[in-house]
Parts: C-alpha cells; structure tokens; sequence
C-alpha cells in the first residue's frame, strides 16, 4: 500500500493519544505495518501533545521527515501551526475550529492568533474544518469531540469504516461505546 | 497474534514472555510504563521501590535467590543504582538480571541529556539496544540470556522514541524460566577487598568472552545489510531506522550490542566499503571506540546535543530535505502547568508572596517556576532541595536560611530527600524545608509510594505518618499545614524561617489525580463584585482566565476543581461556588 504519513495534534485531555492509538489498530487490523511516535510534556493536562502515525507496507523511521505528513489533525484551531516542518505541498489539514486558550491568552499577555491561523490554512492542499464541539455537544457530550475528529480522518484513510467501529468499540470505555460511535459516524459523514 | 504496542509495553511483555519473577523499579519518564505494564501480569512479582539503587538492590536479591529479575529506570535514575550496578558487575548474577535504561535525547523530561552507554563500560557490562517495539520484546529475551550464560548483568537501553513509540510486535507464550538454586558463595557474593581482587579479572576475562560473542554473532546480534560499496554505516537502536530511510543505498551494520563493541566484525565490514561513517545519537561513543581501536571513521559534522531524525541524517551526509509548508512564527506557548486544583499552587504563592528563596527538586511542584508565580531557583536533581538549603544555610551562618525553605514532593522526599533531612538534622541545621505531600508520585503520571496507602496493585499497605517520622528523625518543629488557606502558610512561613532551628512544613490536601473526591462544585466569578485586581490570575490557575476587553476574570468551569484557592485570594467577595 501506499506510505501515509499523519502528524496528529492536540491539547493535553482532548484524547489525541488514545486517538492516535486507534489509528494504529486499525492499520494493523488492515494488514498495514505501522508506527507512531508520541511526545507529550511534563504536565498532565493542558500541554501541548503530538502524535506521528506512520503506515504503509515496512516502516522505518518512527517519526514523519520534514515535509512528509500526508495529512495534519489539529484537535484545537491553533494547534497546527506549532508543528509547521511537516507539513508540505501535498498536505492535507482536519482542523478543528473549536478553540482552548493557552495561559497566555486567558491571562491577557498574549491574543489567539487568529488571523495566522486562517492566512496559514492556505499552505496546505486542502483544509476540512471541522466543529467538532459543536458537534459532540450536540450529540450529547463535549468529551467526544475528538471521536468526530477521528471520524473525519478516517474518511480520509484507505480503511474500511466496520474496521474502525470495531477497533473504537475496543478501545473506548465499555459504557460509552455508542456515544463515541455516534460521534465517530458524525465526523465520518461530515 | 499480532498487537501494535509502545517500546515499554513490549519490555513488559519480554519480561512476561521471558519468565522474569521479580520486578523492581522507581518510576522516571521514559521508562515509567514498563513497570506499569509488567504489574498486569500475574505472574511476575512487580513494585514501586524507593529509588533505583534500592529497585536495583532488591532485584540483585532476586537474582541471587535464583530467579530472572529486571529494573527499568531512566538514564539520570542509573546514576542513583551506579553504586550497586559498579559491584554487581563483579559479584555477577544467578538468576539472569537485566536493567532497562531509558534515554531522553533532546530532555522532552529530564535535567540533563546524559548517554547512558557510558554507564556500560565503565561497569565493565554488556549493553544491548533494541529499535523498535519487536526488538525491545526480543531483546529481553535476549538480555536474560546473555546474563545467565555469561553471569553479568546486562543494561538494556532505549530512548524517548523506544519507550514512547509503537510499532506492530509478534506476541508469544509465556516461556517456562530455568530457575536456579539460592547461592551461598561467599568468595563471589561477599565484595570484600580480597575476593573483589580475584572478581575483578574474571570481569576483564568475561568481557573479552563478550566481545568475542559480538564479533561472532552466536546470539544473532550485530547483522549486517550489505548494499553499496561506497559507504558503509554503523548505527544502533531507533538511528538505525533513521540511517536505512534517509540512505538506502547504504551498507549498514547495526550495533544491537553496543558494548562491548564487535572490533573484529566491524574491521571485516569496514574492509568492504569505501567510508565507514558511524551515525549515533548524543556521545561520540561507538566512534570513540572504533578510533580507539584504530579503525578510521570518516568525520561527520554531528552535534552531540539532541536527537537525530531521518532528515538530520539526510542533512549529516549532503541529501537535501524538503521545505515546510509555511514558516514558524512565535506563538502563545502551551507551557506544562500545574493542574487546576494543583495542592502545590496556594504554598507557592505563598513562597512568591513572602519572596522567599525556594531550593526546588523534581516533581511536578519544579512547575512553580513559571510565571506568575515564578517561585522555584534552584532544581538540580532528586532529593538534592534539602542538602542544598542547608548548604545556604552553614555558608551563610544562618543568614540565608532566614530567608529560604527547601521544597520537596513525598515521593522524591521518600527517594532520597529523607537521607538530606537526616543530614540537616544531624548537623544542627536552621533551614526550613516544606514536604509538598500530596499522596502520590504526579510528574510520572500518579504511581503510589509510601506515603499513598497502596501497592503498585493497589492492595492496601502501610500509610507513613509524616509527623511521626519527623519527629522519630529529631525534627523539633513540626507544621502541618493546608495549602489552599495561602493566609496560615504565609503564617507558618514567617515563623518557622524566622526560627534559628531545623523546621519542617508538611501540607496535607492530595493530589487532584490522585483523590478525585477532593473534587467540589465550581466557582463562578461574579462580575459586579469583579474589580479587575488580578490577584487571582496571578495563581497562574488554568481554570482561571481573564477578558482583556471587560478587564475582569473569569472561571472556566469545566476545569474549576472547586480548590477554593481562588476565594481565598479575591479581597472583593466576587468568587463563588455553584450548586
């Protein structure tokens, strides 16, 4: 199969690991090698978190070459332009348009940079913006924002959708198994 | 079966599959998951020790009662075991006995970027280093295997993208382990000068017997790829991926021991190729080696700082990379921070309030030293904010002290803060040291300790009682104090470092993660009371946000823990609870 290369951003608490961790699954269960490489700070919630997801038939590096990511995820609206070395001509952005204000910004030193996000938007190929909380909330809990992200991306990716409804089921707590999937499905459509 | 795992699951689960019976580590980022891992097996007997030099004692124990043992600790935690590791490379092993040493190339969470390999020849053992997840399985195996059959130790290193990377890892059965009987062998076990002298030479002697065994490959260890005949490559661990992606026309020969170092087999290689280049993370070490033993290197304009990638390769041997979509630019930083509802945050405040010099340590309360509290000046190492006040204090006949405390989390107290504060006590010291006890180890993700109440299994265990353990030590003043009333500890502040005496502030409310039913309502901030004074910002509060346009705080409640911190602060009664 074709190499993917998917550089999965977030803020600490917005399930981007656990994400990341199911895109993983679901390439092996495809019959994909696969391979990520996750870094997230010191601190327990808040932080900046980043995730490389690497499939194709052998992988090698763990971690995307500069200008090699097929496809950025931003879980937060912001969030992708802290990672600007892989993203390159042929790549695609998921974005989400909900945003979480750094320290800085809640504390008035510092504005949302806004304007920078939407003018960097045009580097890439093509841009889906998602509103995930909006979503999430509508289908009934804010905490499932990031499943409609996945859902999204997983539109993008060559992988069966039964593939991941079964792989989620796993991996999501027991009793909240129809709630992610409704959001799954939700970013899936969108 | 085949699963996707981290480098960390997959030493947990060489451990299962390799039959090791006792598992004893101090959690420390990269390598903490591992013996969170190893504590879902049954079978294996796994806990939290105090520190890496006790984790390491207990597993020589373990080896010596004849069974496989294993330790996992990161690269600065080695430095703690240095002293049993230096001996127990002489007495050597029963059972086989292996210690996962975890790099952090680039300190994305250490103090300091040190190389582990070193660690490897100066105890004079061997030291293999898997590439990925299957390797960090297999290589266990191996490791265990090498111990017994040689009677050393092994170091099994990884790094940041081991431990915290994943890749797909063939799983197997658990094997049945050999088992050894106890041994009663004074002249191997007993490190007298006498029989250390005659140990000594058996270690010279099983080294070469080791570097023979790399050079021949009897553990199928150090394959060579043969491609291109002008340029060989000689790598280890994750640069080894790296090397292969960033130049596949390359010869390479990977290092999976490497120490001692295959000098013969590393000859035949460099007879095929034109340039020999050694590509390595941090340390000159492998290269050292080779020009050491008289092998010519072609030079590469490597730093020595920081981790390499597929494109520093790229770069290091003039292949040009690919240009980023768009530019950096500065923007607003997501610094680590301490949790909303943090326990540490009202004492900090206080500290910043009174303007006192704070001997730091590491934990998660290192993180009162960003702004605005900016309360931390001194953070060297685990257990080292004791010893350091006192040094301030003898130095400066007291002076200092008055206007200094030592601050110290009760794990890193329980790690090895205890031997400092015995050292203060001991020596009639005047500091004032506060242990920030909030129940649980935070920074590596809330493993317990002993002052937790539970095992790594959560099984219910002695609780130690802080203010009977200080006074047990020779404490005289004792405080216990609630760190979310900001007003009694600025009290207990003034008067304990005004004191000519030792005196030691405990706080008492647990950590959020830790205890979840400490978690109350949230507070809401009421905008007619607001006046804009910014005192409660100035907590440095995640939940705690401020309207730039309307020049008054506010809560987001979703992340509000109901501390009551906050209230505590506000002199204009404009924070309240709901509910």
């Amino acid at each position: 199969m074709k190499d993917i290369n998917i550089l999965m951003i977030g803020v600490g608490g917005q399930g981007t690991v656990l994400s990341s961790d199911i895109v993983c699954d679901v390439a092996l269960a495809g019959d994909a090698d696969v391979k990520k490489s996750e870094i997230h700070g010191m601190a327990q919630r808040g932080g900046s978190v980043v995730s490389h997801v690497r499939i194709g038939a052998k992988v090698l590096s763990p971690v995307i070459p500069v200008g090699e990511a097929d496809i950025v995820i931003s879980f937060e609206n912001m969030e992708f332009l802290r990672y600007p070395e892989y993203a390159g001509k042929n790549t695609s952005l998921v974005v989400n348009k909900y945003r979480i204000y750094p320290p800085s910004v809640a504390g008035g030193q510092e504005t949302y940079p806004a304007e920078q996000t939407e003018e960097t938007k045009k580097a890439f190929k093509e841009v889906f913006e998602i509103d995930a909380m909006k979503t999430a909330t509508a289908i009934g809990n804010s905490k499932v924002a990031g499943m409609v992200m996945l859902g999204k991306l997983a539109a993008l990716l060559p992988f069966d959708a039964d593939l991941w409804r079964t792989v989620i089921s796993k991996k999501v707590p027991p009793k909240t198994v129809d709630m992610n999937l409704a959001a799954f499905n939700a970013g899936y459509q969108f | 079966m085949k699963e996707v795992l981290s480098g960390n699951e997959a030493f947990a689960r060489g451990a299962y599959e390799y039959g090791v019976k006792v598992v004893s580590s101090y959690p420390g980022t990269p390598s903490t998951e591992i013996t969170e891992h190893v504590a879902q097996y049954d079978e294996i007997y796994s806990e939290w020790a105090t520190n890496e030099k006790v984790a390491l004692e207990t597993v020589i124990g373990a080896s010596l009662a004849g069974r496989r043992a294993m330790t996992c600790m990161k690269h600065v935690g080695l430095n703690v075991a240095a002293d049993p590791l230096m001996t127990v490379s002489y007495t050597g092993v029963n059972g086989g006995l292996i210690i996962v040493v975890a790099d952090d190339p680039n300190m994305f969470s250490s103090q300091n970027e040190q190389d582990s390999r070193h660690y490897a020849r100066l105890a004079k053992v061997p030291m293999l280093e898997p590439a990925d997840s299957q390797e960090a399985k297999d290589f266990i195996g191996i490791a265990l295997e090498v111990s017994e059959k040689y009677c050393t130790p092994v170091l099994v290193r990884s790094c940041t993208r081991i431990s915290h990377s994943k890749s797909v890892v063939a799983l197997k059965a658990r094997n049945t382990p050999p088992i050894f009987e106890p041994e009663n062998d004074i002249k191997k076990w007993v490190m007298v000068p006498a029989n250390a002298r005659v140990r000594h030479k058996i270690v010279e002697n099983r080294l070469d017997k080791l570097s023979d065994c790399a050079d021949t490959g009897r553990l199928t260890i150090n394959p060579v790829e043969f491609r291109s005949e002008e340029i060989g490559i000689i790598c280890a661990g994750v640069t080894y991926h790296y090397v292969k992606e960033a130049m596949p026309e390359a010869s390479i020969l990977k290092l999976e021991m490497v120490y001692p170092i295959c000098f013969e087999k590393i000859k035949r290689f460099a007879e095929k190729v034109k340039k020999l280049y050694v590509v390595e993370e941090l340390d000159r070490f492998i290269e050292n080696e080779l020009k050491a033993a008289g092998i010519e290197v072609e030079p590469l304009n490597r730093s020595v700082c920081g981790e390499l990638s597929v494109d520093e390769v790229r770069k290091l041997f003039g292949k040009s990379v690919r240009e980023p979509a768009f530019d950096p630019r500065q923007l607003p930083a997501r610094p680590p921070n301490m949790c909303p509802g943090c326990s540490h945050r009202g004492m900090f405040y206080a500290i910043a309030k009174l303007k006192l010099f704070a001997a730091g340590d590491i934990g998660c309360y290192t993180l009162g030293l960003l702004p605005p509290l900016s309360a931390i000046n001194s953070t060297v190492c685990m257990g080292a904010s004791i010893p350091m006040a006192h040094g301030m204090d003898k130095a400066t006949d007291g002076a200092l002290a008055r206007k200094s405390v030592a601050v110290i989390g009760d794990s890193t107290f329980f790690h090895t803060g205890i031997n400092g504060l015995l050292n203060s006590v001991y020596n009639a010291g005047t500091s004032t040291v506060i242990i920030l006890d909030n129940s649980i180890t935070g920074m590596t993700g809330h493993q317990p300790n002993p002052g937790t109440g539970c095992t790594i299994k959560g099984a219910p265990t002695q609780k130690i009682n802080f203010p009977k353990l200080l006074e047990a030590m020779g404490v005289k003043n004792i405080r216990t104090v609630n760190p979310f009333d900001p007003d009694e500890c600025i009290k207990v502040l003034k008067e304990e470092t005004a004191k000519e005496e030792l005196s030691v502030i405990v706080t008492d409310k647990p950590c959020i993660f830790a205890d979840r039913s400490v978690i109350k309502p949230p507070f809401y901030v009421d905008v007619n009371n607001c006046s804009g004074c910014t005192i409660c910002t100035r907590l440095g509060c995640p939940a705690i946000l401020w309207n730039k346009e309307e020049k008054r705080a506010f809560i987001d409640e979703t992340l509000c823990t109901g501390c009551e911190l906050c209230v505590k602060v506000c002199r204009f009664n404009a924070i309240h609870q709901r509910g």
